[in-house]
């Protein structure tokens, strides 16, 4: 017979000014299995506490109630309680007499009947409770840091820092990311690879930080703490244990490729180091532009290769890494601006985006820092930058602002008329978003030091006219059309997820927006972390963001692998689903809806009239379930059972509320 | 042959005779029957529609449900005005997706709608998808070679993309490339969608004529011997008003403006009176007078090449 | 320029109705200014579209009515094919031209709503457009007696003005639906008028509260 206490909690006047909490005092001293009741009016206080542990020795008890708020608040308060007081934690209940009864009615009289009712579900699911206990898993203290750009940098070295090995994977041939493009970042109008390279070289030279460029990960399995990611090491045809980045090979390879680095704008080889500060400096050959590959011939690299590191037939390899934690940092792309018919459905070669002027402003670009029209060369004398091309456009871009434009055009406008004396910069724009520190002061000095002409108004329609291009906006705050003969037109684009990453959020087992960003735990309160537990969050992939954000959700990504790493092991969710292997038919439907994986088959064998007889049954992880209860509800046996909340739990619940 | 159900509008009968004329002439050349709706009414142009939403829907209501044969499938049918052709599509449109509005004009025409199933075309876009490119080359006489044509497609014929969908709003195809198939050369330029002042032209025919100079000067710098285009509006506008336009650009702009189905005629071989070429306010005159020179040059060339 | 004052000055319930008659949510725009970009006539505007569009938004219905805007639209669809926050500013003009003639506010283009009224009358009469009577009929109502005389003579000339007006079968369908239209319309300004009457009390009383 179990020994049931029940406290009833006043919670000051949030339950005792609606519920009379004498009245349910005495109908639930007359409650079958309640053997001690008691009310107080800050149960989750110390000395509310305090009582309950006296109560539990001085009675005896072994199941306790507590009628209170809502278990999101205290029921961890509780389980902690009672475990002091030598029970275990699982064998309470919690009723809601607030958020679901006095917080909710005004009628006093119902809501006191209510609350008998909610306290006599709990004390008939509380005797059927039994005990429940947490286990353990392991943690393998390694995290893999899916992208080289400077989320993914910043978390590896943090991660590193932390003791931690690290292995970093990079889709492209070199660490670096966006990053490496820009010429100068804003506020402070320092050299981007200038702040960028030092810790490229920091993250190469890192004893605990393994990189994986030109790699990509294609399978993650496992759980958090138990990761096993496979990672393809894509073919460079470059022995990187013998090339030395000495540059020959490239001085002398015969094909001219468009350059993804210039973002088009400029050629490459087909054996190529994607810029000069690359890490890992080694080469890689393209094999879809290297005539080699394509026709059969050539082959010049390889004679002139001092290092002899050509290896033509190099295979893809598949590795295998095992990590305690992941962290996605696979940054943006530039949004499409070709589906503007109105900008000329990309056909215009001097109608650019920012990350093209970007190239075409830094040194090390395609012009070597001269900002120059790509139809002819010529150095343009008005420019004109259009923002929001693709952002907060239900229409044919995306509904979000992109968040860095404004202030990366004002950056263009401020570089444009230093580089260009007497060059004329307009802007076109809706809104000026400076949120950050010293970006307002940075936008003023566009306009007042530098005389950049901005305009508030969208821009209907760019087309050429005798080698130029007209634009032909609005200025909304005079009220008037406004056109301007352009050189070169500059696209602020809206910042997109990579392509893949629905592709990518699936192969992490992540969710992802309607926008393709991948999604954090709570918007506000858990802004790098994911519902899959070991899978965090840094840089643009979860939102548009700037370098300064990015930097600091990367370190705030580390800080929480390295939390999880740190810890020797894992404790699993008690309340998980638990097969009764005697009912279990193994149809395996539980499997097919378990939205965590945390389902497989297994075989037994049992002895069946004399004979060993093996089937299939279903096995929960308890790493892995998150006690959803899913597979309770497709099971058609009846055979698997959420710990916690039982069949029988519930029902005992129904049948004391209507019966 | 396939036949087309035909629906001329009001100005095809008046002031844009020429686009009604040409159409009739070339129409057998390129394999379509016309069969003229009965006692069909105006459609309600903009200042229906303008003015009256239920008007605007009522009027077009009324010959969508002339279009329904009394058994079997609608034809197709042809709308060669822009303007007819666009309220035609939208009624349709808006009577289909909602139901009460339909019940409404119901009422007001008196009548039960039918003309759901009926599928208005556009004439540019019946020579684009149904006649075609290479069977328009295959019926032309007299290919129009060294000759450069601005297609101008005015608003009514791509916008709104719902409710047209055929060919593309920005920069749309389907006249160059059936230019094309004559032989001559569709420019490249910037006004092929931009409005010409439409249904304003009587009542602010200065505001027009700006509108016109812009178009008439972008065809002339593109190198254009001739504007063609495919609504009766857009023709008065363009062809009518060059001398406001020129006074507003503050150069000489005379620039021919032909329906594209004259130009199918000129290069199919038709004579040139049953095509009205002569009924235009801005001559064509030094226009057949090149495409003669390019046609004698075309045959001197050839002789001197056998 | 008139101060504007946010309560009195703004007709509740103005900007819900016109998107209902015009199928849009005059909401939805952020004034980016994309149409009046776009606008082929806006140069020649009292208020640019986007303006009119504020106008809808805060309620200054007679203001609105009467501009002179709205009558200056040639319905080329250019603003809504654009427009990022997809409002179909075409169908607002339509909608707002209509509760002009409806609620016999002073058209802002007399010109222009002379030559449609000129238009829809001869339509009324013979089922289809007659050029020449339209013309004469615009030119008696505007008083721009001389203006394109030389162009109607061309036009006369070429044989493309028909001199005699259609006269259709269905005329009396015609005329018929013009009716009914008017009658329906009539009736719903009918519908209107204790939600008309609401408004105009509330107004006052915002006056009276000021007045105080």
């Amino acid at each position: 017979m179990p020994r049931v206490g029940v406290f009833i909690c006043w919670c000051g006047s949030n339950i005792a000014g609606t519920v009379d909490i004498a009245r349910v005092v005495e109908a639930v001293a007359e409650m079958p299995q309640v053997v001690h009741v008691e009310d107080n009016k800050y149960t989750c206080s110390e000395p509310g506490q305090a009582s309950i542990r006296k109560a539990v020795s001085d009675h005896r008890l072994d199941r306790v109630v507590v009628a209170a708020c809502s278990p999101r608040m205290h029921e961890n308060t509780f389980r902690k309680t009672i475990a002091a007081a030598g029970l275990n934690p699982y064998l309470l209940e919690v009723a809601n007499l607030r958020e679901q009864c006095s917080w909710v009615h005004e009628d006093k009289e119902a809501a006191t009947v209510k609350a008998i009712d909610l306290v006599r579900m709990a004390v008939a699911k509380v005797c059927r409770h039994v005990p429940l206990f947490t286990s353990q898993s392991p943690v393998t203290k390694r995290a893999v840091v899916i992208g080289g750009g400077i989320a993914g940098i910043q978390a590896a070295l943090d991660i590193a820092d932390a003791g931690h090995e690290v292995v970093l994977v990079e889709r492209t041939p070199s660490l670096g990311g966006h990053m490496a493009q820009l010429d100068k970042t804003f506020p402070t109008l320092d050299c981007s690879a200038c702040i960028l390279t030092p810790k490229m070289v920091e993250v190469a030279q890192h004893p605990k930080i393994t990189i994986y460029a030109y790699s990509e990960v294609e399978k993650v399995d496992g759980y958090v703490g138990n990761f096993t990611v496979t990672i393809r090491r894509k073919a460079r045809s470059v022995d990187e244990t013998r090339c030395t980045g000495c540059g020959v090979c490239m001085t002398r390879c015969p094909s001219n490729v468009p350059n993804e680095f210039d973002v088009g704008l400029g050629k490459r080889k087909a054996i190529y180091v994607p810029f000069p500060q690359a890490v890992p400096n080694k080469a890689t050959i393209d094999r879809e532009h290297c005539i080699y590959y394509q026709r059969g011939r050539c082959r010049i690299c390889e004679r002139v290769c001092e290092a002899k590191a050509i290896v033509f037939d190099q295979p893809d390899e598949l590795i295998e890494v095992q990590a305690g934690a992941i962290v996605a940092a696979t940054g943006y792309a530039q949004f499409d601006h070709s589906v503007y018919g109105e900008y000329g459905y990309g056909q215009y070669p001097d109608v650019i985006t920012g990350l093209e002027f970007e190239r075409l402003v830094c040194a090390s670009g395609p012009t070597e820092g001269k900002i120059k029209r790509p139809s002819d060369g010529r150095i343009p004398e008005t420019v004109v930058f259009i923002k929001c091309v693709g952002s907060r456009d239900e229409n044919k871009g995306v509904s979000y602002c992109s968040r860095t434009c404004c202030m990366y055009t004002a950056k263009h406008a401020i570089l444009t008329r230093e580089k260009i004396p007497g060059s004329r910069v307009y802007i076109f724009y809706m809104d000026v978003r400076t949120a950050g520190k010293g970006y307002e002061e940075f936008y003023r000095r566009a306009t007042e030091e530098y005389g950049a002409r901005y305009v508030r108004g969208r821009v209907s329609r760019i087309y050429p006219k005798g080698g130029r291009l007209v634009v032909v906006g609005e200025d909304t705050i005079l009220g008037r059309k406004a056109v301007v003969e352009a050189d070169m037109v500059v696209l602020a684009a809206a910042m997109v997820p990579q392509p893949d990453a629905g592709a990518i959020a699936r192969t992490l087992g992540v969710s992802y927006d309607q926008d393709g960003f991948l999604t954090e735990a709570h918007p506000k309160l858990r802004p790098v972390e994911t519902n899959t537990a070991g899978v965090f969050l840094a840089g643009a992939c979860q939102g548009p963001k700037d370098i300064p954000d990015t930097v600091a959700q990367a370190s705030a990504a580390a800080s929480k692998a390295a939390a999880l790493l740190c810890r020797e092991a894992l404790e699993t969710e008690a309340m998980i689903a638990s097969v009764d292997e005697s009912r279990c038919s193994g149809c395996l439907w539980c499997e097919a809806v378990c939205p965590y994986k945390a389902i497989t088959a297994k075989t037994i064998t049992e002895r069946v009239r004399g004979k060993n007889v093996s089937r299939t049954v279903a096995e929960v992880n308890k790493s892995l379930c998150h006690g959803c209860g899913a597979c309770t509800v497709a099971c058609r046996d009846g055979a698997m059972n959420l710990l916690g909340f039982t069949n029988q739990q519930i029902l005992a619940e129904v049948e004391a509320v209507c019966l | 042959m396939r036949t087309y159900a035909y629906y001329p509008g009001c100005s095809l009968e008046g002031t844009a005779k020429e686009y009604d004329r040409s159409l009739r002439a070339v129409a057998p050349l390129l394999g379509i029957h016309l069969a003229e709706l009965h006692d069909w009414s105006c459609c309600g142009s903009s200042a229906a529609h303008a003015t009256s939403h239920h008007l605007g829907l009522a009027l077009a209501a009324r010959n969508l449900n002339l279009a329904v044969p009394r058994s079997g499938q609608p034809a197709d049918l042809l709308v060669p005005c822009a303007m007819c052709y666009n309220r035609l599509r939208v009624t349709a449109r808006e009577l289909a997706a909602d139901p009460g509005l339909r019940a409404d004009v119901e009422t007001e025409i008196g009548a039960p709608f039918a003309g759901g199933p009926v599928k208005t075309r556009a004439l540019p876009e019946v020579l684009w998808k149904d006649v075609g490119p290479e069977a328009i080359s295959q019926a032309v006489v007299h290919p129009l070679d060294g000759l450069k044509i601005a297609c101008y497609y005015g608003c009514l014929l791509v916008r709104p993309m719902e409710a047209t969908g055929w060919d593309d709003a920005e920069d749309p195809k389907s006249l160059d490339d059936i230019v094309a198939a004559t032989g001559a050369e569709p420019v490249v330029w910037s006004h092929k969608v931009e409005c010409c002042g439409g249904g304003l032209s009587i009542s602010r025919r200065e505001l027009v004529g700006k509108l016109v100079a812009d178009i008439l000067t972008a065809a002339q710098d593109a190198g254009a011997d001739a504007i063609v285009t495919a609504c009766p509006m857009c023709h008065a506008n363009l062809d009518t008003r060059q001398g406001l336009a020129a006074a507003a650009a503050g150069r000489p702009l005379a620039v021919p403006v032909l329906y594209i189905t004259q130009l199918l005629g000129l290069a199919c071989g038709l004579p040139e009176r049953k095509l009205s070429l002569r009924s235009h306010l801005t001559s064509v005159g030094p226009l057949l007078a090149k495409i003669r020179d390019l046609k004698n040059q075309a045959q001197a060339a050839g002789e001197g090449g056998s | 320029m008139k101060v504007l004052d946010l309560a009195q000055d703004c007709v509740p319930g103005f900007a819900a109705e016109v998107s209902r008659l015009s199928g849009t949510n005059v909401e939805s725009c952020y004034a980016c200014g994309k149409c009046s970009a776009g606008c082929p006539l806006s140069s020649a505007m009292d208020y640019q579209p986007h303006q009119i569009l504020r106008m809808v938004q805060l309620g200054l219905r007679d203001e609105v009515l009467s501009a002179r805007a709205i009558w200056l639209c040639a319905s080329c669809i250019t603003c809504t094919v654009r427009c990022p926050r997809e409002v179909k500013l075409a169908q607002v003009m339509d909608a707002l031209r209509s509760l002009s003639r409806r609620t016999g506010a002073v058209p802002g283009d007399r010109k222009v709503v002379a030559f449609y009224r000129s238009f829809l009358d001869f339509v009324r009469g013979g089922g289809r457009l007659h050029e020449l009577g339209m013309t004469l009929a615009y030119k008696l109502r505007s008083g721009d007696l001389l203006g394109d005389i030389d162009l109607g003579l061309k036009m006369m000339l070429r044989g493309k003005l028909k001199p005699l007006p259609a006269r259709i079968k269905g005329r009396s369908d015609v005329a018929g639906i013009f009716r009914r239209v008017r009658e329906a319309e009539g009736q719903q300004a009918e519908d209107r008028k204790p939600q008309v009457q609401e408004l105009k009390g509330r107004q006052a009383k915002h006056r009276e509260g000021a007045a105080e």
